[in-house]
């Protein structure tokens, strides 16, 4: 029984792979990397979108990443259990049930119209940063949780301040645990195509963006778009598209692991 | 005999855990440069007491006192932690180490306290090492990860990273409660040695230990302060049948 529940979680995913690779893996070409789409995108490449795709992900890590390590500092490490505290907490948890097209309105509300920012990348980045914060947050504060009481215990009994405390005792300890959440979330905001609809993703566009004020092509927006608005689009073109998306996503995820056991080697307790 | 200089004197010291009462009213004096011994049954109050007179209880967010403790007749309230916590420094129960190198847990203390020149980091270093009786030991080997020493080795190693802060006093939680007897010795070795120059306060399980090491002894029943005195006399002629009983080994 226990061996057939967990086979259902390896079928599926090989499957995915196995049919897009299948399908796509022909029309993955040097020119599909390198080139823009052309002729309604039923020919040329996708260049921009992956490029699109890259900048929103160093766009949401811009801003996901310090305000979300920052408040988990402050949730573990400073925080008393208080109203504020609980209030905040709760809001975590709340913010990752939030389905991802609301984000996409939300952030179209707050940063394309009220702030002004327009259909643009930094619209897009600080909506795609808005999804990940739950995720990195509570990742960093497992990472920081678990490190040892007694590492704060010896720094504070040796006249440490809090902050030297975080900074020396705990911080380098945590640090595997805080990159692998962080690459996780990111990998998931690369793959989104609903918040990034209304903030950020152009339909066509195929040259690549000039400034963060700047529309952008994405692949998860661009996959929807050829699968579902061009018609007598070649089906191969969108798995091939969605074989680079997966292939991104992958090389994310492979970056944390490496990551990981490589601080793991250096675990010495 | 001459009077001796008060170090460190509490004054109706109670200490709560949330509405717990772990210590009542105790009022002590400790001299400069003495060995006392803090003895007692489990949840007596020790660790708590040897707690309370650096402010490390105050990291458990429930905890609350009431009562001043006065270190060389100044406040600790009115004291930053940071320097408190420099001059009155505490050795664990079981030996804590940072996972970094042997050199780097000495060197630890003096670096939060701005101490950046490399060459007075090492002569620190060694210092603290030599008279915590570990530099022979580990002279060669002091950027090998720390934990891979003994037991006894890491506590020793611990009391080095405590004088590298040079403090007046330093607090020793059932030090040796996790060695085997060589390693004790040692330990207890270094604690005779280090007399000279701190006031040392040794919360001990082991009554044996606390006739080996300690000048005067404290026993503490149930959060109170029952007898104080000379070690000698507290352990011959005991004035309160209950620190008989305990001493005896009755109960506790």
């Amino acid at each position: 029984m226990l061996a057939v529940a967990t086979l259902m979680i390896v079928i599926p995913i090989l499957l995915v792979i196995f049919y897009i690779v299948k399908n796509g893996i022909g029309a993955v070409t040097w020119t599909f990397i390198t080139q823009s789409p052309r002729n309604g995108m039923k020919e040329g490449g996708i260049f921009p979108a992956i490029v699109g795709t890259i900048v929103l992900v160093i766009g949401t890590m811009l801003f996901s990443l310090p305000v979300g390590v920052l408040s988990a500092i402050y949730l573990v490490e400073y925080a008393k259990d208080n109203f504020f505290t609980r209030l905040v907490k709760l809001s975590v948890v709340n913010l990752s049930g939030i389905p991802s097209i609301v984000y996409g309105l939300f952030g179209f509300t707050l940063f394309v119209l009220l702030m002004g920012f327009g259909t643009s990348i930094l619209a897009g980045s600080l909506t795609l940063a808005i999804m990940s914060l739950p995720v990195i947050i509570t990742a960093t504060k497992e990472a920081l949780e678990s490190v040892p009481f007694s590492f704060r215990e010896i720094s504070f009994s040796l006249g440490a301040t809090r902050w030297q405390t975080i900074r020396y005792c705990v911080l380098p300890y945590s640090i595997p645990g805080i990159l692998t959440g962080t690459v996780l979330s990111l990998s998931r905001a690369a793959g989104e195509t609903a918040p990034i609809l209304f903030t950020v993703a152009a339909f066509y566009l195929p040259r690549l963006p000039r400034s963060v004020f700047d529309q952008a092509m994405a692949l998860p927006y661009h996959l929807y778009v050829i699968s579902t608005q061009v018609p007598n689009m070649p089906a191969k073109l969108s798995f091939a598209t969605g074989f680079v998306l997966i292939a991104l996503v992958f090389l994310m995820n492979l970056v944390s692991i490496i990551l990981r056991a490589h601080y793991r080697k250096k675990k010495l307790w | 005999m001459v009077k001796q200089e008060t170090i460190i004197n509490t004054v109706g010291l109670n200490c709560y855990f949330g509405s717990l009462c772990v210590l009542k009213d105790v009022s002590l004096e400790i001299y400069k440069k003495e060995i006392l011994g803090i003895i007692g049954p489990a949840n007596s109050g020790k660790t708590t007491f040897l707690r309370a007179l650096n402010r490390l209880n105050y990291l458990n967010s429930s905890y609350s006192q009431k009562g001043d403790i006065f270190f060389l007749n100044q406040s600790i309230k009115k004291m930053s932690e940071s320097i408190l916590r420099r001059r009155i420094g505490i050795i664990f129960a079981l030996p804590q180490v940072l996972p970094v190198s042997i050199f780097n847990n000495v060197a630890y203390g003096p670096k939060v306290h701005g101490i950046t020149n490399k060459e007075s980091v090492s002569r620190i270093v060694e210092n603290a090492l030599k008279k915590a009786y570990l530099w022979d030991e580990v002279k060669d080997r002091l950027s090998e990860p720390a934990v891979r020493l003994s037991g006894g080795q890491q506590q020793r190693l611990c009391i080095a990273r405590t004088l590298a802060v040079e403090p007046d006093v330093i607090l020793y939680d059932e030090p040796c409660s996790g060695l085997d007897p060589i390693s004790t010795a040692k330990v207890e070795d270094a604690m005779q040695q280090l007399k000279q120059n701190y006031t040392q306060i040794l919360v001990t399980n082991n009554t044996k230990q606390a006739a080996r090491v300690t000048e005067r002894c404290v026993f503490l029943l149930m959060g109170e302060l029952i007898e104080i005195g000379k070690t000698d006399s507290l352990f011959t002629e005991p004035k309160d049948k209950r620190t008989d009983d305990y001493i005896t080994g009755r109960f506790g």
